[in-house]
């Protein structure tokens, strides 16, 4: 008999193995995900998965579930869309650094501003790793990339501390070492209602990797395993991630805020308030 | 339990089970990153010398009676290319 792995009825087959290089953390940060609806039990026809461009946009096409490969950018008005049209949906937007922060950074703030319902899953390998490992707005001071081969010299995002600012309801940050925690947390953000972000450190063996002394994709999960810091409930302006100093990972932020929709409805439907959020 | 000594009965020994696994690998979605040989808890997995279709090196289940089941090769292999699953054991108790 031929076996069967348990993620294949939530993947499009067909198109595995998929593209990404050996080691890339976006596979490993993809089962999480894939780990997490499994547990959850949530009915499949309600989740709609939104992917922006870039090697974690991808993700949108091997997932056998409603899912939306949309232009540079712009997966979370997309996703932001869908919300709205039918705010029954489990909206989840699953993207790059590159995607979601640099071209996309507008969306990001004003997205969280409205608390829209979303799930945004962000994998950070801190470059442009498709078009060849240029310098990101992630890319931490003084690292090496394509564009940057004597080093960076621009200060990169603190992605939790940028979500906590413009009022996402839950802010986390896990590595693709932390696979379980990662798998627990997207397992919690899905009860969750609201603008919920959780930033995935993921390594970019070869763009990245390559570039900065981590040539091997072990050689990554192991700096993962000699600098990160579990530190719950940590301030997230102390998330900062630069090349000397601890990765701060945990939860960081997890509070309550009217999503857009309840206020809409409370002014414009008050009699269906009920009936208009399931997820 | 290989290796575990008791110095008396556990007080839940009838209610712990201790799982055994079994390692499936798919080889030609395997693309040689090591991370299931690297942080297999007990070591189960080695590399071989053979090469897949695309020319990495495989995993093999080398120590597979180490195997306790615990899916954490299933969840950080990026390529979806490993899964364990348990094996029905009769309980065996050692004092």
């Amino acid at each position: 008999m031929k076996s069967v792995h348990p993620y294949d009825e939530l993947l499009r087959t067909d198109r595995i193995p998929h593209i990404w290089c050996p080691g890339c953390g976006i596979g490993t940060a993809f089962s999480s995900m894939l780990a997490a609806i499994k547990e959850s039990a949530l009915p499949l026809e309600d989740f709609a998965v939104v992917s922006g461009i870039g090697c974690t946009g991808r993700v949108a096409g091997y997932l056998k579930l409603d899912s939306f490969h949309t232009t540079h950018g712009r997966a979370l008005p997309f996703a932001t869309g869908l919300k709205l049209g039918n705010p029954r949906l489990n909206v989840v937007t699953f993207s790059g650094d590159g995607d979601l922060f640099a071209i996309g950074g507008n969306h990001f703030i004003h997205a969280a501003r409205r608390n829209i319902d979303l799930a945004v899953f962000c994998v950070n390998n801190f470059n442009y790793g498709m078009t060849g490992g240029q310098v990101a707005p992630t890319t931490p001071y003084g690292a090496k990339t394509a564009t940057t081969p004597m080093g960076n010299d621009e200060w990169p995002f603190n992605l939790p501390l940028l979500a906590y600012a413009v009022g996402a309801v839950y802010v986390a940050r896990w590595t693709t070492l932390h696979v379980r925690r990662l798998t627990d947390a997207i397992r919690e953000v899905f009860d969750r209602r609201g603008f919920r972000f959780i930033e995935i450190l993921a390594p970019c063996p070869t763009a990245y990797g390559r570039r900065n002394r981590m040539k091997a994709p072990l050689d990554v999960l192991k700096y993962f395993e000699a600098r990160v810091r579990v530190r719950h409930d940590a301030d997230p302006a102390e998330a900062q991630i630069d090349l000397e100093s601890p990765i701060v990972v945990g939860k960081f932020v997890d509070r309550k805020r009217p999503t857009f929709l309840d206020l809409w409805s409370k002014r414009y439907a008050p009699d269906e308030d009920e009936e208009v959020h399931v997820a | 339990m290989e290796g575990v000594k008791f110095w008396r009965k556990p007080l839940d020994w009838e209610m712990i089970q201790v799982t055994r696994g079994r390692v499936h690998i798919f080889e030609d979605r395997c693309k040689g990153c090591g991370y299931c040989i690297a942080y297999c808890p007990r070591d189960v997995l080695s590399f071989t010398d053979r090469f897949n279709r695309k020319g990495y090196h495989v995993p093999s289940a080398l120590k597979e009676e180490e195997c306790v089941n615990c899916h954490f090769c299933e969840i950080i292999c990026p390529d979806f290319a490993i899964y364990s699953e348990e094996i029905p054991q009769p309980k065996e108790i050692e004092l």
